[in-house]
């Protein structure tokens, strides 16, 4: 399908230049190692309550670096007029917003891999609790990244560029972060998934809703 | 005067004469309700007669906004953005009210002026939600994005907000339910009868028309102080 | 191969074309001179589908702008003051990126003909924020010309260039260019203009001010127009 060879064309840009530089990944995994250390000094993680807290810190750390690597997203294309280059090539501009996305997604999931074990380490949590604990960062991060997608592209186009983002970004996510918290939280708990239900329900729904209302509003986005 | 300058002072005139009425109302003729003790709570659970018309005028504006932010980005026609810009500032400004009502109420009936309960929280978030819209529109300078960008954030706005209560009231509520069932943790609800029923819809009745007044006149200034800028504008560049 | 009819393009209350009515036939190379700020870049991009007419009609490579915008991209190159390029990748990468996106049967030989023609081979795996202004333009033409599109969009390709890279420019539009290329560019140069185009038309306020074929003006005509329709008013 030459739609989807497109967009995986976008998806390999961005990860070469990033693999040529470093810079994003680099300061995002930095960024997210240092929140992980700010809590530990701020709540000060003594044994007895560090597993209630872990699930919290986890997410803010994993949101916060996100913002980093979404507020750079569209910055890249913008800076050089790139962005006008991929609204001339001859495709529904759809997939810019998709390749744009996934770029984002493995962005974040490559942070992911690295501040998971460091996690299990600080946080003393067995091997077992990898897998669930991965497949509910990866419905996190697609949430997170969707509507992140859309906003960053318009965010370049205000005054105020990266300092927006978050301010519009973190109260729409507020659901992603809850069931993502919840459902680490159950797992670091050792809770059946089935009293978890309605929390994987709503982070699924979150992702598919704002996945597609993003996915449709981005031609808006992108008119000039 | 054009005929729909007519019309806005007619609605002005009306809400305002409902509301003096309302007032008197609330304050001279509802009766204490039977199941409160303390003279403070009986007193001020009549916020309620203000607080909840100010929620819901608060839920019509952003859906109003909502409605008329898809039909700009359908139609592309100024007036519905417009419309939009004028009743999510009017919503925000009544949700603002809601707060500090209900902030006010909370201290005397829960002592505590705030409390991260559901629907405090939801309020909150998305208080915080259509600011970022205003910040939004304040930092493009492209009128046409203006618009455009605003009416996308407006339309995710607006469906964040349930799913954020959804998510948010799996937590313990604490607020009461005055009309419906509410949770059985509630602290702070009362007993209606038929004349705190009809004062209260009343109080819907005027704070609704309220609403119209007030998205009648903003639209009618945005509409001018646009026309203002655009002579100006093409004054400086014919 | 260009028809623009009645176009308008307003930003807001602001107008910036008042009504533009031009062609250009197929294998013409038409300049647009202009002030800054006459709408230039805003009518190129326009044609080039980045930005949506206020009204009017504009037809390309006989497709409608607004109905088959995918099949207008297809048959243009845009060259503009930016680079759409990326800088962290190389030139090569920065090619093949592009021709995915156009869905280029055979990149490889193609990447490697444009890169030749553009006197870049050599460079193809250095990355662009090494490339000096002028061979980032050069790359840009390249890219642009990468799908061989019959219409080319320039809108002050000279930007920033020293007049040795200026030459380069001309002499590589001369050489990729060839008499079934329509090319429409903009400049603030006049003599530039004259010198390269076939056809000289004045953008000023908002529209067509003046028009004629090289053969019929000389540079002091033109400068004579130029001031009456732009300085004079």
């Amino acid at each position: 399908m030459s739609y989807l060879r497109k967009v995986l064309a976008i998806v390999i840009k961005d990860v070469s230049a990033e693999l040529r530089t470093r810079e994003m990944v680099s300061s995002m995994l930095v960024f997210s190692l240092l929140v992980i250390l700010i809590f530990n000094f701020a709540f000060d993680l003594r044994a007895d309550n560090q597993r209630t807290l872990a699930p919290g810190v986890l997410w803010v750390a994993i949101a916060f670096s996100g913002m980093l690597g979404l507020s750079r997203s569209f910055i890249v294309e913008k800076d050089r007029g790139s962005i006008e280059g991929l609204l001339l090539a001859p495709m529904d501009r759809s997939a810019i917003f998709l390749g744009k996305m996934l770029g984002n997604v493995l962005f974040m999931v490559a942070i992911e891999i690295i501040i998971l074990p460091v996690f299990v380490v600080l946080f003393n949590l067995s091997a077992g609790d990898l897998l669930p604990l991965a497949g509910i960062m990866v419905l996190g991060t697609i949430g997170f990244a969707g509507v992140g997608t859309l906003f960053s592209a318009m965010v370049v186009h205000t005054r105020a560029r990266e300092v927006l983002l978050p301010v519009l970004l973190f109260p729409v996510v507020i659901p992603v972060m809850l069931s993502a918290v919840r459902l680490t939280a159950a797992v670091l708990d050792g809770l059946p998934m089935a009293e978890m239900q309605n929390w994987l329900s709503l982070l699924i729904a979150f992702d598919a809703i704002f996945f597609a209302l993003s996915f449709i509003l981005f031609d808006f986005v992108m008119e000039e | 005067m054009t005929s729909s300058d007519r019309w806005t002072a007619v609605l002005i005139a009306v809400a305002g004469l409902l509301m003096i009425a309302a007032i008197g109302l609330v304050f001279g003729v509802a009766p204490d309700p039977v199941n409160l003790e303390s003279p403070v709570e009986r007193f001020s659970q009549r916020i309620f007669y203000f607080h909840v018309p100010s929620w819901w005028v608060g839920f019509l504006a952003f859906t109003v906004a909502a409605a008329a932010a898809a039909l700009y980005l359908i139609t592309g026609k100024e007036r519905w953005d417009v419309i939009e810009l004028s009743s999510i500032e009017i919503g925000l400004t009544f949700i603002t009210i809601g707060l500090i009502t209900g902030s006010i109420w909370a201290r005397s009936t829960w002592n505590t002026w705030w409390t991260w309960e559901p629907r405090l929280t939801t309020a909150a978030i998305g208080w915080l939600t259509y600011a970022g819209y205003l910040m939004l529109r304040g930092a493009i300078d492209h009128p046409q994005r203006r618009a455009r960008f605003g009416a996308v954030f407006c339309l995710i706005a607006f469906l964040s907000v349930p799913i954020n209560f959804m998510a948010i009231r799996w937590w313990r509520t604490i607020h009461p339910v005055v009309i419906g069932t509410g949770s059985p943790d509630a602290q702070g609800g009362f007993a209606t009868g038929p004349t705190i029923r009809l004062i209260f819809l009343f109080c819907l009745l005027t704070f609704t028309l309220l609403y119209f007044a007030l998205l009648s006149l903003r639209v009618r200034t945005e509409w001018l102080s646009r026309r203002v800028q655009q002579v100006k504008q093409q004054m400086m560049f014919r | 191969m260009i028809e623009i009819r009645g176009l308008i393009k307003a930003f807001g209350s602001r107008p910036i074309l008042k009504g533009i009515d031009l062609d250009v036939a197929e294998g013409e190379f038409l300049t647009l001179v202009g002030p800054n700020g006459a709408g230039k870049t805003t009518l190129m991009n326009i044609i080039a589908t980045l930005s949506q007419p206020t009204a009017g009609q504009v037809r390309v490579a006989g497709y409608d702008l607004h109905d088959d915008a995918i099949e207008v991209r297809r048959h243009i190159g845009l060259v503009s003051h930016k680079t759409l390029l990326y800088d962290d990748l190389s030139a090569d990468q920065n090619l093949r990126f592009y021709a995915r996106l156009y869905d280029l049967p055979r990149p490889q030989a193609r990447i490697e003909t444009m890169l030749r023609q553009v006197g870049l081979w050599g460079h193809q795996r250095d990355p662009v924020r090494t490339f000096s202004r002028g061979m980032q333009q050069r790359l840009a033409i390249a890219r642009a010309l990468l799908h061989d599109p019959p219409v080319l969009l320039l809108d002050e390709p000279d930007t920033g260039l020293d007049q040795h890279a200026t030459a380069r420019l001309n002499h590589l539009l001369d050489q990729a260019t060839t008499a079934s290329h329509t090319v429409l560019m903009t400049t603030h140069n006049l003599e530039r203009g004259l010198a390269w185009g076939d056809r000289v038309a004045i953008l000023a306020g908002g529209r067509i001010a003046y028009q004629a074929r090289r053969p019929d003006l000389d540079i002091e005509a033109l400068r004579a127009q130029y001031d009456l329709h732009v300085t004079g008013g």
